[in-house]
């Protein structure tokens, strides 16, 4: 490490493909994670609303699964699942699933009770009422929280590297730390970075064009 | 105000109808209910607080089960249909409005055709015709979303949408409760207006009794427990109310308040001397010489009243600006009762009301003195 310039950049352009491989396979899995995530954490928000009581006990759950350190989420998945993606991804939803649980839960809440009522009172039936009025108007809220599940997600992927996986973790972990070779983990570091940023952006963007009601003072 | 059946409306009855929150002994919400409201009227539910107003609106379209007895609209048993298919068939108006935030006034004033399936051009047909009738210009408004509309507009967007699929039966929850008195009377006179026009059968719910004497061709009084204290024409029920429990209800001031069977309309005007923005002040001063009262009400070019113009305060000459109007009264309008134009011009330096039609414009004055004679116990009743 001694003799090496601080960045290589030569080494990047030589390792463009394995770079650009990486990204896609840190996007993949955050998006794995996120999918899966969103369609659980609906479900239970789903549940919750119709059995309140089961709050507490859903998020205290969540809760619990959010405070595993990876490391020992790990191993107690291999003797299962093995070194495997999966592994990764049960570990990965985990983590999502307290941000998410709320997130959804606190923006149906949010919607307002005499909008619900005078659904009601025109006539639209349960499922209607909450594909038409209940998520529209709960959106910019539930995109809140999978802005921050996803950019908490994209930096936990790195983490996934302990087992060979890994993403940008890969180019940290495995060609960096272990062979002493700093320019693999900057560029590592830096696209993650870059990853979380670019995600935080994209859905606030996305977020503002769902809702042009929420802004607008007049058309 | 005389009840006569009109064309839009249908026949709501209640039989027997009680509701029950809690188990058999603590008091119900309703009790043994029975009332026929005739088609095309409004019929007003008015009552303390707590007393099963909106419980009992809210039967009708089935968001609250009876638990005992029958409720019918033109003879057929709202359990006929299935809730969802009923209330698409019933307007439907709360004092929160619950418009949807993200939609525009346009797709808001669609949601109950849109859910009938109706084809796009006959919806797009229709609210551009409900917006008018409810004095919202569709070009101005149908795109706007209601997070940039003022509460009276608001309201306006509410009875749009209520209307939407012509319904026979609104039901209307203290519609106007949030509004300041002003905008209040407003609202009411133009849902009178409105109503003329469509002959609806309205359930109205109000704690407010002079609401309730001023919208009803009938109303129905209700106890605590949803007991019917009395349900009659608000004249039979100032001049003949039914038990102690109606006679304290309506109020000490029952005289004053048949004053809120009267409107402006029934009185004779008094033609004021109108002036204009931009006349020469030598023409005006020449006109209240000869007209003698000493001062002219100032209008716009639209005939809408900017204020009084007063002979001793007027310039030599020139031509009339907008600012030299001294603003009197708030404007009245020929649905407003006798007892509010009553309470708007005691309140005001100038009692003399201007009276507006619908678009603003003056329809001439009213005085106290024209209000005070409608007081006097050998007055004939004013003509209709
Ligand atoms: N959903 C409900 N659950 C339990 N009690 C209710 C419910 N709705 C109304 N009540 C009770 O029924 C009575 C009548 O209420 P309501 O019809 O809202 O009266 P009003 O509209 O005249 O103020 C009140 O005592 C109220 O507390
Ligand atoms: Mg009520």
């Amino acid at each position: 490490m001694n003799d090496q310039p601080f960045f290589r950049i030569d080494w990047v352009i030589d390792n463009l493909d394995e770079i650009g491989g990486r990204v896609g396979e840190h996007l993949v899995m955050t998006g794995i994670a996120i999918g899966v995530g969103l369609v659980i954490s609906f479900g239970l928000a789903l549940l919750i609303r119709r059995v309140r009581p089961l709050y507490g006990p859903t998020i205290a759950i969540t809760g619990a699964l959010y405070s595993i350190p990876s490391l020992a989420l790990f191993a107690l998945l291999i003797p299962i699942t093995g070194l495997s993606l999966l592994t990764a991804e049960i570990a990965l939803v985990s983590y999502t699933l307290l941000i998410l649980v709320r997130n959804i839960v606190a923006a149906l809440d949010g919607v307002p009770a005499e909008v619900l009522d005078a659904a009601d009172g025109m006539g639209f039936g349960s499922v209607e009422r909450l594909w038409r009025v209940e998520l529209p108007i709960a959106l910019p809220v539930i995109v809140a929280g999978v802005r921050i599940a996803t950019v908490t997600t994209i930096g936990l992927v790195t983490v996934t590297s302990l087992i060979g996986l890994g993403g940008l973790g890969y180019l940290i972990v495995n060609t960096g730390i272990n062979r002493f070779f700093a320019t693999s983990i900057y560029t590592g570091v830096a696209l993650s970075v870059a990853l979380a940023v670019l995600a935080d952006v994209g859905l606030e963007s996305l977020q503002r064009r769902l809702t042009p009601w929420a802004r607008a003072r007049s058309g | 105000m005389t009840p006569q059946a009109r064309p839009g409306g249908a026949v709501v009855t209640f039989e027997h109808v009680t509701k029950r929150y809690g188990p058999p002994g603590v008091p119900p919400a309703v009790d043994d209910l029975s009332l026929a409201i005739p088609a095309g009227e409004i019929c007003v539910l008015v009552g303390p607080s707590g007393c099963g107003k909106t419980t009992t609106m809210r039967m009708i379209n089935r968001l609250a089960e009876p638990t005992a007895g029958r409720i019918t609209i033109d003879g057929q048993d709202v359990r006929d249909l299935s809730a969802v298919e009923l209330r698409r068939g019933i307007g439907y108006v709360i004092q929160q409005v619950g418009l949807f935030p993200h939609l525009t006034v346009g797709e808001n004033v669609a949601i109950v055709p849109r859910l009938l399936r109706w084809p796009e051009p006959r919806i797009r047909e229709r609210v551009e015709e409900l917006l008018e009738l409810v004095g919202l210009e569709p070009g101005a408004y149908r795109a706007r979303y209601p997070a940039s509309l003022s509460g009276g507009e608001r309201q306006r967007v509410g009875v749009a949408r209520a209307l939407a699929a012509d319904p026979p039966v609104m039901l209307m929850d203290e519609p106007f409760g949030a509004v300041d008195p002003i905008l209040r009377d407003r609202l009411q006179n133009e849902l009178l207006r409105l109503q003329a026009k469509v002959g609806k059968t309205i359930v109205f719910v109000t704690h407010d009794v002079d609401e309730a004497i001023k919208m009803a061709d009938r109303v129905a009084i209700l106890r605590r427990g949803g007991v019917l204290a009395q349900f009659d024409t608000p004249e039979a029920i100032l001049s003949a109310p039914a038990s102690e429990f109606v006679e304290h209800f309506v109020g000490a001031d029952r005289g004053l308040k048949r004053l809120s069977l009267a409107k402006v309309r029934d009185l004779q005007l008094i033609q004021p001397l109108i002036v204009r923005v931009g006349e020469p002040r030598v023409e005006v001063r020449r006109r209240m010489e000869v007209d003698g009262t000493g001062y002219a009400l100032l209008v716009d070019a639209a005939d809408r009243p900017l204020g009084w113009v007063d002979s001793a305060e007027l310039a030599a000459d020139g031509t009339l600006t907008e600012e030299e109007a001294t603003p009197g009264a708030p404007p009245l309008q020929p649905e407003t009762t006798l007892r509010d134009a009553l309470s708007t011009l005691l309140g005001s330096s100038v009692q003399l009301g201007v009276v507006t039609d619908e678009r603003d414009r003056v329809l001439g004055l009213l005085s106290v003195d024209a209000i005070s004679e409608v007081l006097r116990p050998d007055a004939t009743a004013p003509r209709s």
